[in-house]
Parts: C-alpha cells; sequence; structure tokens
C-alpha cells in the first residue's frame, strides 16, 4: 500500500519582503524550506512505512529547484520522490494544482501496481496559506478527506479503517473513515525526524523523477495559469497600528504585569 | 639456582603475557598520528610525568611525588636485588666502587623511607580523610585492591629495612651509611633471634611481594606506572576544544559506536587512568548531580574494553553496547549530553588524559548516525541549517544593531579589522548593548574595522561540540570560503566560542587567521593610552572576573580581561575560589545553551552563589553565554543589586563623559 506525502518547496517567509512598487515577493537571495507543515505529513507517511510497510512517495509540483525539497524527503527517508514540473504548470492556483498532483498519485499508483492508502498534505501552506490543495485532491481522487489531523488513534489494516483526532478550535473530533483517505496535518501530529548522514549522503545521488506533461498528458486548459480560475491581483504588507510600551518590565515586572493585565481588561481583551 | 629463578621468570612471563594482552587491545583502536614533534613531546613527557607538573598542583600530590621518585630511585634497589636472586654470591657492593656504593646504599635508605611514610599517609588519606572524589559508582576509595597495592609497597620497604638490618647486623652491609635499617639491626640484635632466619625471612618476603606485584601490576589500576609516561609523551599537542574532522563519503560511519571506534589513544588514556578522582571534582556536571563523571567515562571505556575483548578479537560484535544501556561499561545517553565541554576534567587530569574528544565522538554517533538528540536540539539543528544562527531568526536582521551608530563593512585593503559579530551579539537583546559599546570603543580608539553584516553565518561551535559535524563542516566551508574570498587577515571576536571557532578550528581548513578576542585587543587599546578614561566608576563597585571556559582553559587567555578591569577601576578584580584554570563552567557550554537541565541542581546557579559569597556589585564577563547565564541566575538568587557586565561595557563605563 501506499503513502503519498505532498510536499512544497515555499520561501522562507520569515525573510520574504514584498516589493512595495510591484507588490510582488521579493524572492531573490531567499532561501527556500519545505513548507513546515509538510515535513509533517511526510514524517507521518515515514512511519506508516516503518509501522505497517507502506510504500512511502514524496510528491511535489514546483520549479526545477523544488528538488531540493524532494532531496530532503529522501533523506529522511522516503522510498520515491516524485516532482511534476512543467512550464504549463506555472502560475497555478490551488484547483489547478490539485488536478496536476491528483493525476500524479493516479499515476503512481498505477506504475507501482499498488494501491494508494493515504494522501498526507500539510494543513496549508505558508505562502499561499489557502488550505484547498489538499481537498482539492481528495475530491479529485474521490477519497474521504481528514483535515487537520493531530493524531492518528488507530489504523485498522484488515478492516481498512483509519480513525484520527481532529484539532479544531476549542475541541477535537475524533473521526473514523474507510481508506483511502485524504489527511492535512497540524503541527502537533508529530515530530519530524533528523536525517542522518549516510541517509543524506545517499539523497545527495538518489535520482527525483520528473514528470512533465508529455508523462501526465493533462488538458493544458486544466493546469497552470490557464487552467486557474483564481489570479492574484495585489499583494500587500498591511499598516500595523503602533503599540506601546508600558511600565517598566526590567525593574518592576510585577507592576507591569498588572498593569498589562488591566489594560487587556479595559479592553475587553481577556475572559475573567 | 635457587627456587627465585623459576618464580622469577614465572612472574615476568605473566607480566609480560598480561602487558601484551592489554598492548594488543590498544591496537584495536582506530589510527591516530601521535608521534609528530618528538622533541616536544620529549618535553612534556619529563615535565608532567617526571616532573610531576600536574600531580603536585593539589598538595596531597606532594605525597604522590615523593612514591614516584622512591619508585624510580628503588628500582636499582629492587633490580639488584633480583641479580642476588638469580645469581648466587651476587652482591652489588662487589661491582661498585665504594665512593658509589656508600651514597647509593644511603639514598636507598632515606628514600625508602619517605616512601613509607607516603604509604602511610595513603592510608591515613583512604581511612580517616577521604576526599569525597575518590570514590565513584563503579571503584571505591576503600577498595581492596587499592589497600593491597599499598600493603605491598609498604611491605617492600619493611622488608628491605629488615634484610638490611639483619646484613647490617652480620657485618655485610656498612651501617654508617644506612641510618634507617641501622635501627632495625639495633631491634635485632637485641631480640637476640636466630639472625640467618630473620635474614632468609626477609629475604622471601621481599622476593614474595616483589613477585606478586610484578604478576599484579598489569591486572589493576596500578597499571598506570607503565602508561602514564607514555600517555604523556602521547598527549594531544594541539588545542583541545577542537575535534577532529570527518571525512563524508558514501559508506562511512561517523563517531563513535562501540568501544574500538576511538583512536588507540582513547583506549591507552583508559589503561592510564589511576582513578584518582580530579577530573570529578573539577566536573561542572558531575558537581550539580548529573550523571555525567568524567572519570567514569573512562572507565568505562577500560570496563567495555575488557568486557567485549573476547568478542572484538574473534571479530564479532560487541556484546557490552558502549552507549545507551545501564550498568559498568556503558555510558546512559543523559550522560554523553550532560557535558558543557568546559575542559575542567583535562586540565585536572595529571597524566594527560583526554575525555573531551571521547564524549564528542558518541555524540557524533548518536547525532550523524541514529539521530537521537534531546528534543529541544532539533529547533537549533534546523535553525542553524536554515538560518545560520541558533534562534532561526530571519538573517535580515543581523545588522539590526547598526541602526544607531555608522559601521562600514569589511573591505580588505581599507579595513585592518573584521568584527566577527557571532550570534549572540547580533540578534541577543542584551549581547547587542555590548556589541554597540565596543564599537563605540573601536572607534573611539581609532580602530580601523568593518563587519560583514547580512553575510555574516554562524561560525557552528556549538553545532560540532554537539557531534552534528556534518552541517558544522558545511558551514565551516562555506565561512572559510566567505573569509578567503573578502580577504580577512585579522578578526576581533566577542565571543570566546567564536574566538575559538575561527582561530583553531577553522585551522582544520587551511586558513590561518590572526583572531583577537575583544578581551585582549581593549587591553593593548588601554596600554597603548587610545582610550581616554575618566574614572568615574563608582557605578561598577567592586567586580569580580569570570573566566569563560573557551577563553581561559581552552585559549590561555586568562590576564588581558584582568588587566583591563585593573586599567578601568584601578584595582584588580576580586576572583572567584575557582579562578582561572581551575574555573567553573557557566553551564552554557558545549551546545548546553541550547538544551534543558533537567537533572540536578543548575550549573549557573551553583557559580552564581560563589560569585555571591564574595559579595560583588559587578560580574565581569568575557562571553555572551556566561551573560546569559548570570543574569538568569541573578534573577533565580534574587541578588538583583548585583549585575552583569560584559569587559567592553565595563571599558564603556570607564570611559563615560563626567557627569
Amino acid at each position: 500500500m501506499l503513502a503519498i506525502a505532498c510536499i512544497k518547496q515555499v520561501p522562507d517567509t520569515t525573510q520574504v519582503q514584498i516589493d512595495p512598487v510591484t507588490n510582488t515577493l521579493v524572492r531573490e537571495g531567499i532561501p527556500f524550506i519545505v513548507n513546515p507543515y509538510d515535513t509533517h505529513a511526510l514524517e507521518e507517511s515515514l512511519r506508516l512505512k516503518d509501522r505497517y510497510g507502506f510504500r512511502a512517495v514524496a510528491l511535489s509540483m514546483g520549479p526545477p529547484n523544488a528538488e531540493a525539497a524532494l532531496r530532503k524527503a529522501l533523506s529522511m527517508g522516503a522510498d520515491d520522490a516524485i516532482l511534476c514540473s512543467d512550464r504549463c504548470f506555472g502560475g497555478a492556483d490551488t484547483l489547478a494544482t490539485s488536478n496536476v498532483l491528483a493525476a500524479a498519485i493516479a499515476r503512481i499508483a498505477r506504475e507501482a501496481g499498488d494501491e494508494v492508502g493515504i494522501v498526507f498534505c500539510g494543513k496549508q501552506t505558508i505562502d499561499g496559506d489557502t488550505a484547498q490543495v489538499g481537498p482539492g485532491i481528495a475530491s479529485r481522487l474521490g477519497f474521504r478527506q481528514l483535515t487537520l489531523v493531530d493524531k492518528i488513534l488507530a489504523l485498522d489494516m484488515e478492516k481498512r479503517i483509519i480513525r484520527v483526532s481532529r484539532k479544531l478550535e476549542g475541541r477535537h473530533e475524533i473521526v473514523e473513515a474507510p481508506l483511502p483517505v485524504m489527511i492535512t496535518v497540524v503541527r502537533e501530529l508529530n515530530r519530524p525526524r533528523y536525517p542522518t548522514v549516510p541517509m543524506r549522503l545517499a539523497a545527495v545521488n538518489a535520482s527525483v523523477k520528473v514528470w512533465n506533461n508529455e508523462v501526465l498528458k493533462l488538458d493544458v486548459n486544466s493546469v497552470g495559469l490557464k487552467g486557474s480560475p483564481t489570479w492574484v491581483s495585489r499583494i500587500f504588507s498591511p499598516e500595523r497600528e503602533k503599540g506601546e510600551i508600558i511600565g517598566d518590565g526590567v525593574n518592576d515586572p510585577e507592576g507591569t504585569a498588572n498593569l498589562l493585565i488591566d489594560r487587556l481588561l479595559s479592553k475587553d481583551l481577556l475572559a475573567v | 639456582m635457587t627456587i627465585f629463578t623459576p618464580l622469577f621468570l614465572i612472574a615476568l612471563g605473566i607480566f609480560i603475557w598480561q602487558c601484551g594482552k592489554k598492548l594488543s587491545l590498544i591496537r584495536l583502536g582506530r589510527p591516530e598520528n601521535r608521534f609528530d614533534n618528538p622533541a616536544l613531546r620529549l618535553w612534556e613527557m619529563l615535565l608532567y610525568a617526571f616532573g610531576q607538573k600536574r600531580v603536585v598542583a593539589r598538595p596531597f600530590g606532594l605525597n604522590h611525588f615523593v612514591i614516584f621518585w622512591a619508585f624510580i630511585v628503588l628500582l636499582a634497589a629492587n633490580g639488584a636485588f633480583i641479580l642476588e636472586g638469580l645469581i648466587p654470591g651476587f652482591r652489588l657492593a662487589n661491582v661498585l666502587p665504594e665512593s658509589l656504593y656508600h651514597p647509593l646504599v644511603f639514598a636507598f635508605d632515606i628514600v625508602s623511607l619517605l616512601a613509607l611514610g607516603a604509604i602511610v599517609l595513603s592510608f591515613a588519606r583512604r581511612l580517616l580523610f577521604k576526599p569525597d572524589y575518590l570514590d565513584s559508582a563503579y571503584v571505591s576509595a576503600r577498595s581492596f585492591e587499592a589497600f593491597l597495592i599499598l600493603s605491598f609497597i609498604a611491605l617492600l620497604m619493611l622488608a628491605s629495612f629488615g634484610l638490611n638490618g639483619v646484613k647490617i647486623s652480620l657485618g655485610i652491609e656498612p651501617a654508617d651509611f644506612m641510618p634507617v635499617s641501622k635501627v632495625a639491626a639495633s631491634l635485632l640484635d637485641r631480640s637476640g633471634s636466630d639472625l640467618e632466619a630473620w635474614g632468609a625471612f626477609f629475604w622471601w618476603l621481599h622476593a614474595g611481594v616483589l613477585l606478586a606485584f610484578i604478576c599484579f601490576l598489569p591486572m589493576s589500576k596500578h597499571m598506570h606506572i607503565l602508561t602514564a609516561i607514555p600517555n604523556c609523551f602521547f598527549q594531544n599537542l594541539g588545542s583541545i576544544s577542537t575535534q577532529s574532522r570527518e571525512e563524508f563519503a558514501a559508506g562511512n560511519r561517523y563517531g563513535v559506536e562501540k568501544v574500538t571506534d576511538f583512536t588507540w589513544k582513547d583506549l591507552l588514556d583508559s589503561f592510564t587512568c589511576t582513578e584518582c578522582g580530579r577530573c570529578q571534582d573539577a566536573c561542572p556536571a558531575n558537581a550539580t548531580g548529573k550523571s555525567l563523571n568524567p572519570r567514569q567515562v573512562v572507565h568505562t571505556l577500560k570496563a567495555n574494553l575488557l568486557a567485549n575483548a573476547p568478542a572484538l578479537k574473534a571479530g564479532e560484535p560487541p556484546r557490552v553496547p558502549l552507549i545507551g544501556a545501564e550498568g559498568e561499561g556503558t555510558n546512559t545517553e543523559e550522560t554523553i549530553w550532560a557535558c558543557t565541554t568546559c575542559g575542567a576534567c583535562l586540565q585536572a587530569c595529571p597524566v594527560m588524559i583526554e575525555h573531551l574528544p571521547k564524549i564528542v565522538g558518541m555524540r557524533r554517533h548518536l547525532v550523524e548516525m541514529e539521530s537521537k538528540f534531546p528534543e529541544e536540539l532539533l529547533n537549533l539543528f534546523e535553525n542553524m541549517e536554515q538560518r545560520s544562527n541558533p534562534w532561526g531568526i530571519a538573517p535580515g536582521e543581523r545588522t539590526k544593531w547598526t541602526a544607531q551608530m555608522d559601521v562600514k563593512p569589511f573591505e580588505a585593503g581599507k579595513t585592518e579589522y573584521l568584527l566577527y559579530v557571532g550570534c549572540a551579539g547580533s540578534f541577543d537583546s542584551r549581547s547587542k548593548q555590548v556589541t554597540v559599546n565596543l564599537a563605540t570603543i573601536l572607534d573611539a580608539a581609532g580602530v580601523s574595522w568593518g563587519i560583514l553584516g547580512k553575510d555574516e553565518k554562524c561560525c557552528g561551535d556549538s553545532l560540532r561540540r554537539l557531534g552534528n559535524e556534518y552541517i558544522f563542516d558545511r558551514m565551516a566551508r562555506e565561512n572559510v570560503a566567505l573569509l578567503r574570498e573578502r580577504g580577512v587577515t585579522k578578526v576581533i571576536t566577542m565571543c570566546p566560542h567564536c574566538f575559538t571557532t575561527l582561530r583553531n578550528d577553522y585551522r582544520q581548513y587551511g586558513i590561518e587567521l590572526e583572531v583577537i578576542h575583544h578581551s585582549e585587543l581593549l587591553k593593548e587599546l588601554l596600554a597603548a593610552g587610545r582610550l581616554k578614561l575618566n574614572r568615574q566608576v563608582g557605578e561598577l563597585g567592586k567586580v569580580i572576573f569570570h573566566d569563560s571556559c573557551y577563553l581561559g582553559r581552552h585559549n590561555d587567555v586568562y590576564d588581558a580581561p584582568r588587566q583591563v578591569v585593573a586599567t578601568v577601576t584601578g584595582a584588580p578584580p576580586a576572583e572567584f575560589d575557582r579562578s582561572r584554570e581551575g574555573s567553573f563552567c557557566c553551564g552554557a557550554g558545549g551546545g548546553r545553551m541550547w538544551m534543558e537541565e533537567l537533572t540536578g541542581t543548575r550549573i549557573n546557579l551553583n557559580r552564581v552563589t560563589e560569585a555571591l559569597e564574595k559579595s560583588p556589585d559587578t560580574i565581569c564577563v568575557a562571553c555572551p553565554y556566561c551573560m546569559t547565564m548570570f543574569e538568569d541566575g541573578l534573577k533565580d538568587k534574587q541578588a538583583g543589586q548585583t549585575r552583569v557586565r560584559d569587559i567592553a561595557e565595563v571599558v564603556a563605563e570607564g570611559m563615560r563623559p563626567q557627569a
């Protein structure tokens, strides 16, 4: 059975600035990282590999340099890594992206002669923040979708049922679904492993498969910019209201804390 | 031929067989070149082994000095004794002229008495005034072995006095040159018993103990009399806090997983340890109730090697794991992570055992081969790899501190010094104040300096000490390439960790930088009169100086910061009871800065308590880690009246214009 982790290479958003003239992200010289939530998705696919013998495959769509993200997945222990990369995939919104990834997942299963048990995605990416690609993939593949999962409570391989905990605002929800499922994960799910040096060295020389549209054979009107009903009209940094410094936290921490609590209470920002 | 000859040959055989066994075990270690610079090695060996330099650093070491030199002198006496046993009728007096023989037997007699006295004191120390550090989990100060060895030596001395007494009474030896044995002779004379019988008794007592000692020696901790001297010869001549490089290639293993992953010198170390406990006494982790005891790390190595010897020699995997189990011969992971790499153990060891590389070697295995480390380190490792600083702050913020002043980038040819600000000096709000102060002082003194700005990266110190050599190696190569590209030759650092890494570790990457710690530069600037002091230093009050491990012990910078304080305040700083070479770590070195301290008491509180006993107004430090640890400790102790100041801040205070 296959466990597929969808990962995205994103700019390290703590280092991204917005060009005030063009309203676009200044990406020059900004290091790329694996979307942090996706590393938890990847880790969970590797745990299924360790525990149940799943074949763990890491999948990404992006420009050729997104290969680095997949190498990281290989260094952590993924059995296979596939990058969907084609000029015609560029400029995709979440719908077009999920079209490509769903097609790739179907192809992975066909090529492996195996079935997909679980597709893992991060709950959202830190650059787009839409949280739509995972559910989009599930819809296209006809999988059940379990979003915001913070714990896999049980996986019955005989009955092919998975039970998970979903982390919602102020509560947890325990749900069950039959396989195959698409799961989006939150950080609390696990702690991603740190690759060993031998695994890192092996990943440097391992091959990352690159699938372009000649391989996936998708209708060009369903992918990339052409297949994207949404487009970004403007990106900007919101103006932030300047705060004020109250009290003297260094010399009078207690008094300052009281002052802060009073202030928060007066603005009705603290529940009593 | 008497029966002595076969007995002696048997003893000698056992001795050689046992030594050969130990040597074959030492040869199981990985290769390492410790034969370079033989002249210096010889000198160091004379100093530390024969001169007993470290041994006498503690008062009771004098006792050992006496026993050691008595042993050397009496080797000749015992050699003569053995020849007497082997060759019927042999006497030293017959082969030496009287002018040589008389002073020699006089020396034997006196030295034997001194040795006997020292042995009595050693007995008393173990029985009556035993220091705590003499005991460890697996070795008791009052062990049978310890007393057996002391008894052997005492019996040898007593037997030789008895034997010489008989010989004096029989007129064979000159009474006038053997004042101690003469007393024995008069006692024997007065007893009126059979002198021949007494003579035979003492001779065989001496022979029996000597032969037993020869057999027992290579099986006991007394082995150190054979290994300590070569161990001092083979000591590390380089920087002890600098670990060896690793070669990263497919198929390689990294770090120390099993005992044979250590080098032969590490294994020799384990047979050299005398269990004196000085490292144990000096270790900050041990003093605060952690499971780490440097002496035990060395003992564990030996115990593991001996327990696994049959399997290892048969080419089988070891049966007792070196890491991760409980009991003798294995280190828990907690033990391995407790080390601050402060080097106090190395400094304390009289026979130059190197504990630190063993611990870092095991860390390397855990990090690089197994990815097993305290969970809080995962963030550190990721932050270092992605953003080249321990906190994971955006690299763009590295120059935020320069907002308040005009700071120029380093330009080769135009700028003399690179100020390598370091991660703490760039990102930590308290340390940024130090950076600004230092920058202001440098400008005031007219020093030509510049920075790398946003291109500066972390030096990688914590990673290397934590065993993450793979990422350290990558960072070191990038940094060395950058420093070369920019034409940097002279570097100022504020952090002793950057200091040691740039100065010592990067040398392995082929760059020889002239690295100066800011305390040294400040001393030079003050001495040259380039800084105008106003001596309005009342704010500082009583200043005590804390030696950072990586500045002091690891790089021998002790006097510069003290001279700076003395120049600025007009008086030398107050001293901790544990200072200079014997300084006690703040608790943050070796990557401990980034880890929780979950067992025992806190190391920084131990040091802060020691500081407060001297009631200082200002604790002067020269390291950003020490700064954090002291400030945290003072808050914990609610000692708000005591401040922590970096050495640069002390100078800035001295330069403050009069109000």
